[in-house]
């Protein structure tokens, strides 16, 4: 049987995520044995024409000509997987959907015509069917692998469901939140890390994004009335690396936790 | 994004180079050469990464946050910009951390010198000297070499997992210190595969002296920190091989940043003769060598190299060099570690501006912010180094391609990638900053 084919695409991001792949050190040679790597423009000058049985996709879009790009991926790949904060929820730069980005590009950038931007920063669903999301900021290279096995094993991965809470409490963690009054949003994230920040002394700041059904207003109405934090500030937490994630939308253009720009000071 | 066709003059002497997307380079940018008559009559390095507003997005945001956003510019070297941001926030308020903090923080630096500087050196630009298209390939043929390169890899990452969390995007760093400090039984657990790594990175300075060099010498303006009592890394005067000797927060006094339309990258350069200036190891290497520890200046010895290097293709050997380095450093700082101390000093907000520029491993990394009372940030600055490097890498180029305009049009190819790939450009760095420069209110 033939090997199936990988191939990796950037779109808005920061390498993080597909650099996860070429930090599998012990795996890399491996992977390299189990797939055939057709298209990764980072690590080879080869490229192999599609179409692909797997796609990675990284990075959010930003760009028509990414709109573009995104669609003719899709059609050349068999699997599409979105992989990181970027890519499943708009990531970090996606913050600029709660701002005015045309003005300031205007008004701040020497030369604002040389920009190619798009005002939003969406994830790849938002543009394409996709087959599979791995969340994180970056992702977890060990859940890529399973994810990354599964598929060509023609498997769903096993990948949990749980909150960050759920991690934290199986590792034994002291909640930070309760003993060291941190702000925590482990309630609310997805799985994946481990319970990092916590088993740091610190507080979840939600880098895997909002688990699916999570209860964001319940947690919202706790840093708001117990821990004193302002609605601005609580939003702030919250609207963090995987800004655009559709259950935080809801916070946002809830005038009693947010406010959409058009009322943004400034 | 659309390229511009560009009418050629037909004729043996009228070529046109086009990379349309450059690989092994962290993130993505096109080359396109047109040479007519014999004459190179247009070069350009184009990068289309699309910009993600960093500076802009950082407005208004806490000041404890600016070292995790600002990670998130670059997956290659995130422990860079958390200590640029770190250090700038620092100053902005007034705020010493204690000895073994600092210690703390080289320690971490280490980790990701060594993990970037063993990424690039075999997995990005070590094929191009072996002809080989990956390190998949090169694998294949050096097998050995190639495993012991990702034990090295992976002893730098690991130092940053034990330190910080996690190797991309740590989350242990704070603005006054750290969260939590680690115990010194998991530093010392380093120690083996640190020693082991020490060995490897000496293989490795040795093979990589003895790689075929193409030829290009040019006279550079390196611009590196420089501290007196150690080789860079989060502290010191900025300084140049020009005579310039400056404190960081003068950096906006002597360096501007340049829009030019086919690139989506600044390009800086220096002010007062708008001219091309190099950051990153070769500048380091040129301008404190001194400060090596005695058995990486040794070795350097031992593979010829102890010595002034003009040839960007050399590179290769002067990052194999602060590898070994950056073992011996961190072996050094591990074996003196004690736990001592609170794992941060406070940091209260006050309305100021901080500046810091620290070493990352591709080169000088210069932050700038203003803060409020609140402790919220109302401007941010950041200007990477690939940024910087960017005409230098042109005005190599253009040197390369005019004295080898009778290579074949795949090995010129070839040769120009490998001249890009020596500055280990991180574009998803370059392009952050398109945003930069909020100058508004
Ligand atoms: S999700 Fe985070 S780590 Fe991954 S590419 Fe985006 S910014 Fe980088
Ligand atoms: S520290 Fe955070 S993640 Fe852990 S149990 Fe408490 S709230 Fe949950
Ligand atoms: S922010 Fe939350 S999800 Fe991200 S590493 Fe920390 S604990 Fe894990």
């Amino acid at each position: 049987m033939n090997k199936p084919s990988l191939a990796v695409f950037k779109f808005a991001s920061c390498d993080g995520c597909q650099l996860s792949l070429l930090d599998c050190e012990d795996e890399l040679l491996k992977v390299a044995e189990l797939v055939e790597i057709a298209n990764f423009p980072e690590a080879s000058r080869r490229i192999l024409p599609g179409p692909y049985d797997i796609a990675l996709v990284e990075g959010s879009i930003t760009t028509e000509h990414d709109e573009e790009r995104i669609q003719e991926i899709r059609e050349g790949s068999r699997i599409l997987i979105s992989i990181g904060a970027c890519a499943t929820a708009g990531g970090i730069q996606a913050l600029r959907n709660y701002a005015d980005v045309d003005q300031m590009v205007r008004a701040v950038y020497p030369q604002p015509s040389y920009i190619d931007t798009l005002a939003t920063s969406t994830p790849i669903s938002r543009h394409v069917k996709v087959d599979y999301e791995l969340h994180g900021c970056p992702i977890n290279k060990y859940q890529l692998l399973e994810v990354l096995l599964a598929f060509t094993a023609g498997r769903r991965p096993q990948v949990s469901n749980d909150s960050v809470c759920m991690e934290c409490k199986a590792a034994g963690n002291v909640c930070v939140m309760v003993a060291q009054g941190e702000h925590c949003l482990g309630p609310i994230t997805h799985a994946g890390c481990g319970a990092l920040c916590p088993s740091f002394d610190r507080g979840c700041f939600g880098c895997y994004g909002v688990k699916e059904q999570a209860d964001v207003e319940s947690l919202f109405v706790f840093l708001r009335d117990q821990r004193g934090m302002t609605t601005q500030q609580a939003v702030a937490l919250v609207q963090s690396f995987n800004a655009d994630a559709p259950e935080l939308k809801v916070i946002a253009s809830d005038r009693k936790w947010g406010r959409r720009r058009e009322d943004r000071p400034e | 994004m659309a390229e511009k066709q560009i009418p050629v003059r037909a004729g043996i002497k009228s070529r046109r180079i086009k990379v349309d997307n450059l690989t092994r380079v962290e993130g993505e940018g096109s080359l396109l050469i047109d040479v007519q008559g014999g004459e190179l009559r247009e070069l350009k390095l184009k990068i289309f990464e699309p910009p993600r507003f960093f500076e802009a997005l950082l407005k208004g945001r806490a000041l404890g946050e600016a070292p995790d956003i600002t990670a998130r510019i670059c997956g290659i070297c995130p422990v860079a910009y958390m200590m640029s941001a770190v250090h700038a926030m620092e100053r902005a308020l007034g705020v010493t951390v204690s000895d073994p903090i600092r210690q703390l923080r080289r320690l971490l630096y280490c980790g990701e010198w060594i993990e970037s500087h063993v990424l690039h050196i075999f997995m990005l630009h070590a094929p191009d000297f072996l002809g080989y298209d990956d390190v998949i390939g090169m694998a294949r043929d050096h097998g050995e070499r190639v495993k012991s390169a990702l034990a090295m890899k992976k002893a730098g990452n690991e130092i940053i997992r034990v330190l910080g969390g996690r190797e991309v995007h740590p989350i242990n760093v704070k603005v006054g210190g750290f969260y939590k400090l680690p115990e010194k039984a998991a530093l010392t657990a380093l120690l083996d595969p640190l020693k082991h790594g020490r060995d490897t990175a000496r293989d490795t300075v040795l093979w990589a002296s003895s790689l075929d060099f193409p030829e290009l010498t040019r006279q550079y303006e390196f611009v590196a920190l420089q501290h007196p009592d150690e080789y860079p890394m989060n502290d010191g005067r900025i300084v140049s091989s020009r005579g310039l000797d400056i404190q960081q927060t003068e950096f906006p006094d002597h360096f501007e940043e340049i829009h030019l339309p086919h690139s989506n990258a600044l390009h800086a350069v220096r002010k007062e003769h708008r001219s091309a200036y190099f950051v990153g190891p070769m500048a380091r290497y040129q301008l404190s060598r001194d400060q090596l520890s005695e058995e990486t200046r040794a070795l350097a010895k031992e593979a010829g190299f102890l010595r002034d290097v003009n040839n960007p293709f050399e590179s290769i050997v002067v990052r194999a060099l602060e590898t070994h380095y950056a073992f011996d450093e961190a072996i050094r700082l591990i074996e003196q570690y004690e736990v001592d101390g609170a794992s941060s000093v406070p940091a209260p907000a006050r309305k100021a501006r901080g500046v810091a520029a620290t070493e990352a491993p591709r080169g000088l990394l210069f932050h700038q912010y203003d803060v409020d009372e609140r402790g919220l940030i109302t401007r941010a600055n950041i200007v990477p180094p690939t940024s910087q490097n960017q005409f230098t890498i042109e005005e190599d180029l253009h040197d390369l391609v005019s004295a080898n305009l009778e290579l074949p049009q795949d090995l010129l190819t070839a040769r120009c990638e490998q001249a890009i790939r020596n500055y280990d450009p991180c574009i998803s760095c370059a392009t952050h900053f398109l945003k930069l420069d909020i100058r508004r209110d």
